[in-house]
Formats: structure tokens, sequence, C-alpha cells
């Protein structure tokens, strides 16, 4: 950060810099391309042109790394009130949507007492209940979570399609595979971007921060200028998923939604979405708040999908596509200072993610949007992008929307769930049926993972624990393997078609790959706190297996098999990883 | 002496997706699958930029003819790792596009040029595509300019005094090396010797200037012919996937052999 009173700042090279492309990007450039195409504004950077637009996407396309959606698409219909779902590949109206409580049918989950007895009590009354290939249906969903008039949709193609019609606007570029190192930061001004691979700076009197969960850009937003009071980022999640074509002779209504609470653990919370021409989205989210430290998602998911009342559908299909990324579920209590001098923050990770709903897509569209409907006053009436200004144009836009509203109520609902499971159910329950006016409270310290030896006390002898730990460590292997067959989880059954293997998943539709001259981008700072760490979670969790046991029990990471989720930086207990942005990742166009 | 250099080139399905052909002929989904350049003409755009850097007063086009949509996409990374110009036509690109007016196409947008300067055009592109490998369509470039110097499977250039020295591959994995006394001339290239240059998002920024408003008035541009596809097929992929650490080069390699044996 340079600080001097005297400093003269250099022109700049552009009047926008965006800092990552997803649906808040795309409803920001869509508004704000619209609007120049009107005429009038005078680019700043250079007198008597267009003013310029520049997006930069780290992905190596604007359609890779993002996941599948359901979203009530309120503010994407905004912007085109004549969406046709035909239009975007793997998108359709939600037409059939349910909430399942999927029970156990191994015995092998995390149950808690109280959850084994409503399960003994659906299974003993299943003429009543119609507990149906070990789940059962509930009867409503819930208001707050329901999406029965929006869309199913692929982000990666919804991308794609927002994408090229912005550039081919004329108005703004966006350029993949270009990512960011860090803010421009300047007498306490953001003055631009640094971009990663060869470090050079960029300047525009305006930055546009979108760069997800955990964008490098944003992080050192937050270092610099601190969260506002009371606010922390603490509530994560993993989110993994499966694009499944469905066998010959199933064929599911297209827009049929499955929400899914109980299994594979009680915490981890599933979908199923029916796309059209006989394509599935199935996966699992594994949050932060699940004391589990055998956290993995690829193993879940694939118990997830062999559950009854899944594999009945699924049992012969084909996995075309696979992928993984952070969710921050923080929502407002984790929104960071929205505005300062030279830049604006839209998208997830400036807090809009509403736990509560369980959607994220379509509040990021909307801060997006709001900020082009700023930018655009701000430009017309030759107001600089200070502090001031964009919170009087964007910041107040958006206290005013049904997004602030909603993001209240949701702000408190996920408060129970750190004391245990029950809790986190009922508080979600009271919180979303009030709207948000009861709550439990949230409490002051998170509970850190469980060690292995707590996490399965009870279950495993404390010996055995630590005999299959030191043998998968020697073997240079992950342990929730070993763990999870320990206790019941049956051997997963290869067939080469939909169970594959984690690392040939990785082959599987848009391969992962790091351009060949990248240098690693995840690095452990220091050693010693690896080497005294019980659970290594960043192992775990690593939904690529990027990260696998290396030499003296220090994590190795290899580049080649990243998928940029970002899971590794917010599972770590000590904050010990380093995640710097970098090109590469998953090709996959489908998720 | 000065060249103007004009590549031809498409757009390929991005090698890391899976294909599968659907009836019709197609490709599954292919036009929901991101796209990268041809990587045979992008060879040939490598050493066309390297061409052009060796004088001031070279000058480097490329003519690419497939969707807009998909190549403003495209151009957003090929812009980014050598200074060009751009001369986009509107057009379907891919597998089951014919030779014959896909090549037309190109020859009549570089015949089109005000400023073409045919004592220093040198033609380059790649000596087959990565959707289908017809392995014609720089000969037809070549025939429709009425340009007769044609090199095919080019793996080198070397300018000597103003005369072109071209390496070419020949049968029997050998090289035939010609001398070509002065352009223009249609350089079909095989792999050449540079690698993919990395990204320079300064050199995107400044080609965009150019390229935006280029790709804004790209021309439709119709490739129908008569030729009718009747069916499509893929090669058959099979992966047997074994998980082994540290195992020597040399056992790597004696179970490689011996898997090649059977």
């Amino acid at each position: 950060m340079h600080e001097d009173p005297q400093f003269d700042p250099k022109p700049p090279d552009a009047d926008i810099l965006c800092v990552g492309f997803g649906p808040a990007t795309g409803g920001f450039l869509t508004t704000l391309s619209r609007g120049l195409a009107e005429g009038g504004i005078e680019s700043q950077a250079f007198p008597g042109m267009p003013p310029q637009v520049i997006c930069y996407e780290r992905a190596d396309d604007i359609s890779f790394g993002v996941s599948g959606v359901v979203t009530r698409a309120r503010a994407i219909r905004q912007s085109f009130p004549d969406f046709d779902p035909a239009a975007v590949p793997m998108a359709t109206p939600v037409r059939n949507e349910k909430l399942i409580y999927l029970l156990d049918p191994e015995g092998a989950t995390r149950r808690p007492a109280w959850l084994q007895a409503a399960d003994w009590i659906l299974n003993a009354f299943s003429s009543l209940s119609k507990v149906r290939h070990h789940a059962f249906d509930v009867p409503f969903v819930p208001d707050f979570l329901h999406k029965r008039d929006g869309y199913v949709m692929a982000l990666g193609q919804f991308n794609q399609w927002v994408g090229q019609q912005v550039m081919m606007s004329g108005q703004a570029q966006i350029w993949p595979s270009t990512p960011v190192a860090e803010p421009l930061v300047e007498n306490g001004k953001v003055a631009g971007v640094v971009l990663a691979g060869d470090g050079s700076e960029v300047r525009a009197p305006l930055t546009v921060v979108a760069d997800g969960p955990v964008g490098a850009v944003s992080r050192r937003l937050d270092d610099i200028f601190g969260l506002p009071d009371g606010h922390e980022r603490d509530e994560w999640a993993l989110g993994m998923k499966f694009v499944i074509e469905l066998p010959e002779g199933v064929d599911l209504e297209p827009g049929t939604v499955y929400h899914t609470i109980g299994y594979p653990e009680p915490e981890i919370f599933g979908f199923f979405y029916v796309h059209p021409d006989r394509v599935v989205s199935a996966g699992i989210f594994v949050p932060s708040w699940m004391q589990s430290p055998v956290r993995t998602g690829y193993r879940y998911l694939q118990h997830f999908i062999q559950h009854p009342f899944f594999w009945r559908f699924l049992k012969g299909g084909k996995l075309r596509s696979w992928g993984a990324k952070s969710i921050l579920e923080s929502g407002k209590h984790g929104e960071p200072h929205l505005a300062g001098d030279g830049y604006a923050r839209i998208g997830e990770n400036s807090g809009s993610t509403n736990v509560l709903t369980g959607s994220g897509v379509d509040e990021a569209w909307l801060t997006g949007v709001q900020l082009g409907e700023a930018v655009l006053e701000l430009m017309r009436e030759g107001k600089p992008f200070t502090r001031d200004n964009l919170d009087a144009a964007y910041v107040a836009r958006r206290r005013a929307s049904w997004l602030e509203k909603e993001g209240e109520i949701a702000e408190n609902a996920r408060n129970g769930f750190q004391k245990s499971l029950l809790s986190g159910f009922l508080g979600m329950a009271l919180d979303g049926l009030s709207g948000g006016r009861l709550h439990l409270t949230r409490p002051r310290v998170r509970k850190p993972p469980q060690k292995l030896i707590d996490a399965y006390f009870g279950r495993l002898p404390h010996s055995y624990v630590e005999k299959l730990v030191a043998g998968c460590l020697k073997e240079g292997r992950p342990i929730h393997d070993a763990l999870m067959d320990a206790v019941g989880w049956p051997e997963i059954p290869f067939d080469g078609q939909l169970l594959v293997s984690h690392q040939d998943a990785l082959l599987v539709g848009g391969k992962v790959q790091a351009p060949s001259d990248a240098a690693d981008h995840v690095i452990f700072r220091d050693q010693a706190l690896c080497q005294s760490c019980d659970t290594r979670i960043c192992i775990e969790i690593c939904s690529g297996e990027a990260i696998r046991p290396g030499e003296g029990a220090v994590p190795a990471f290899d580049r080649e098999k990243c998928v940029h989720c970002g899971a590794c930086l917010w599972n770590c207990p000590s904050a010990n990883v380093s995640f710097a942005a970098a090109p590469g990742g998953l090709h996959s166009a489908e998720n | 002496m000065s060249f103007d250099i004009i590549v031809c080139g498409g757009l390929a399905p991005d090698p890391l997706q899976s294909l599968e052909p659907a009836p019709g002929p197609a490709l599954k989904n292919e036009m929901m699958l991101p796209a990268v350049f041809d990587p045979w003409a992008a060879h040939a755009l490598y050493e066309a930029a390297h061409l052009a850097a060796q004088h001031p007063g070279n000058r480097l086009r490329v003519a690419c003819l497939a969707p807009k949509a998909k190549l403003q996409q495209v151009m957003m990374i090929m812009a980014q790792k050598l200074p060009f110009e751009l001369i986009p036509l509107d057009g379907a690109s891919n597998g089951f596009s014919d030779a014959m007016p896909t090549a037309e196409a190109l020859a009549s947008a570089i015949q089109a040029l005000p400023d073409l300067d045919r004592d220093r055009l040198l033609v380059f592109g790649g000596w087959e595509s990565a959707t289908r490998g017809a392995g014609v369509v720089m000969q037809i470039v070549g025939e429709r300019l009425g340009i007769t110097e044609q090199f095919l499977a080019v793996d080198e250039l070397r300018i000597d005094n103003g005369a072109l020295v071209i390496k070419e591959r020949v049968e029997g994995g050998r090289h035939m090396v010609s001398r070509c006394a002065a352009p223009p001339a249609v350089l079909a290239w095989a792999t050449g010797n540079l690698p993919e240059p990395p990204n320079h998002p300064q050199t995107g920024m400044a080609n965009m200037r150019t390229m935006m408003p280029a790709l804004q008035k790209a021309p439709p541009t119709a490739t129908a012919s008569g030729i009718a596809f009747r069916e499509v097929a893929l090669p058959k992929v099979q992966r047997e996937t074994r998980i082994v650490k540290d195992l020597p080069a040399a056992d790597i390699a004696r179970e490689l052999a011996a898997w090649v044996k059977e």
C-alpha cells in the first residue's frame, strides 16, 4: 500500500475494472453496458472516447468453475423481463419442488440420539409417515425456502449467455485466464489492481470487486480496511456436485427440485435438480459447523447419490461433469465495507448470500444491478467514485431493497448450529417462520473442529484411530476413507461410469489443469504448525485431492489438481494456508 | 524486406472437454462447450508473430471464421498472447463445415482488404484443423488468391536475404528444405518450434482497441455446401487408472512397453 501525501497518481488505463466474472458482475455489466449504449457518457481515462470497461476473470473461461443452481431469479427477470430459459442450455422453470428428509439406510451416519429416535418413529409408523426408499417427503416446503417460481440452471451456461451479450454490446471486455493478485492501494484509495503473473498494475477510477467467496482482492481489502464493527466471516460450506446423465428409461420431469436434509450426515444439506434432456445436478454442502474433521465432499457425495431415494433414478447413469466451490455463508453478518474511495464490492464476498433461503445467485445479481445503476448515475452527473458518492448511490440502493430486508431476517438464522444440530434446526425454523423476529443468540466463540479422537469417541477405540491415522500418513493418503470404512460406511462400488475414483473425476467433463509455467498458489506458511496439526482437514476437504500428506506430515500441494474451491483456506484451524489468485482449474462448462 | 502476414484460423472445442457424437451428425452440446483457437492454426500464429517481431515494417493479421459470440470469447485470450489485428468473419465453424466454402470465405476476406500488398503477402494457417482435419483449406485459400508457392506441414521458416527458406515434413519422417525467392506464399504449418506464449494483459488491452470495433462489424458469412455428413464417431477411450506414488521412471517405461506389446 502506497502512502505518500505528495503522491502524484499515474494516468488511468481504463474507467472501470471488474475483478471476477460471476452473477454479480453479470448483473453489473448488463446494467452498465445498456446504460452506456444510450450514449452521453464520456471516458475519464480517454477523453472523447466511450468509457473503457474491463473485467478480469481468473478461470480459463467465463463458464468455468461455477455451480448449478435453483433460483427464484427475481432480480434476473427484472433485468431480462422476457427471459426465455430455452435460450440458456440446461435452464428450465421449476415445476415440482420438495423437501425430503433422508433416513440413514446403512446406520453409519453421525446421528444424535434424538434423530435416531425420529428415524425409528418414522419407520415404525411408515404407513402413516409414508416413508418410501428410506426417505420422508416433508409435506410442505417452508415459504422462506421455496423456489417454485424460479429456474433450475447451470450457472456456467448462464454466465456464458450473459457474458456473450455483454461482449456483443461492445461496451465491456471480459478477460478470462487473468487472475488479479491484489488491489492497488495508494493513499488509502483503491487506484486499480495488480495482475497476478506479470505483476503489472492497471489503474482505473473505479474497481469493482466481485471475486467470489475466497477472492484474493477481497481478502486483501479486508486486511487493509478491516470489517465493520461486529462483523465476521465465520460460516462457510463446501458445495460439491455431480452433473449426471440419467440412464435410459428414466425420465424425470425437468424442473423437479429436491432439497434434502439428514444424509449423508445430518449436518449435510443436499440438492437434486432436474435439467432438460435427462440431465440432473446432485450435490451436497459440507458446512464449517460440522464438527467432524472427516470433511470429505467427494466420498460423502458418492454416498448421497447412492441413497435409495436417488439411486432408483441414477443407477446406470453417467457422470458428465463434476465441480466444487466454497460458499461464504456468513451473509449479512460477514458483510464488509461495501464501498470506499475508488472501489465497490458486490456479490458473494459482499455478504449477499442468504443462508436462510438458500439463495445466492439472484442476490449477487441484484447487487451488481444496483452498482450498475449507481455508477451510471455518478458518471452522468460527473461525480467521482468516492466513498461518499458510492455510499449515496450504491449502498443506499442496496439498503432500500429486498436484499437488505431478507438479509437481516437471515442474519441470525444459523446461530443455533454452533451449539448443536437440534438447536440449529430449531433456531433456523424459528427465525424463518417468524420472519427474523425470533432467533437464537449468536455464540461468542465458534467451536473448532473436533479432534479425531473426540470425533470417534464411543465409535472406534482410541488406539485403533491412531493406528489408522498412522497407516494413512505412512501411505500418503487422506484418512477419511479408512475412518468411514471403519464406522460402517459401505465401500463405493466403482462402475467406471458414475461411481469413479476421485482421481478419475478430475478427468470427467471439463478436466482440471494448471498452466505449466504457473507457481504453486497454495502454500503452507509455517510447516511446524502443520506438523503439530491433529486433523489436517485441508487434506480431507480438498475437492481435487490436490492436497495430500507430504514429507514430514506437512501437506503437499499439486496445483495441477486444484479446482480453486478455496476450502483449504477456511478449513485450516491455524489460518496457516496462503491461497493466491492463479489461472487454471476446472474446465467444466456444465457446472 | 517486410512482410504482410495473414494467419487463417478457426475455433475448436476446448481439448479438455469430453466430446460425444450425436445424431445429425453433430457433437453433443457442442455450442455449450467452451472453444479455443484451433491448435494447428495457433502454431502458425506463434510462428507468424515471431517473424513479425523481426522487422518493424512487418504486419500481422488473423483472419478467423467462427460464430461471433464464440470468437469474441476466444479472442479475449489470444489477444493477450501476441500483438495482431483481427479480420473476423461471423459464420459457422466446426467439424461439419465443408473445406471449400470455408476457404473461399477466408480468401474473399483477404482479397477484399484494401491495403493488401501481394508482393509482401505471406498466408499462414494450420496444415489441418482439430475439428476435422480435412487438410485442404490452406491450399484452396492459396488457389483462390492465385498464390502458387504453397508449402504444407511446415516446421520451420527462415528468412535469408529476403528469400524464404522453408522446412516441410515429408513422407518417412523426413524433412524437405525449399527456398522460395519472395512472397507471396502460403505456408500451412505443422507444429513449428515455438511454445504458446504466456498471457500479457497489457498486450491484450492494446489489441482490443482495434479488435473490439472489428468484432462489432464482423460480416455474416455463409459457409453452407451441398455436402451431407451421415455419421460421426469418436475414438473409444478406455481408462484404467491405478494410483501409484514414487514409481521409478524405468518401471513406468517397462510397464508401458509391456502394455504396448499386448
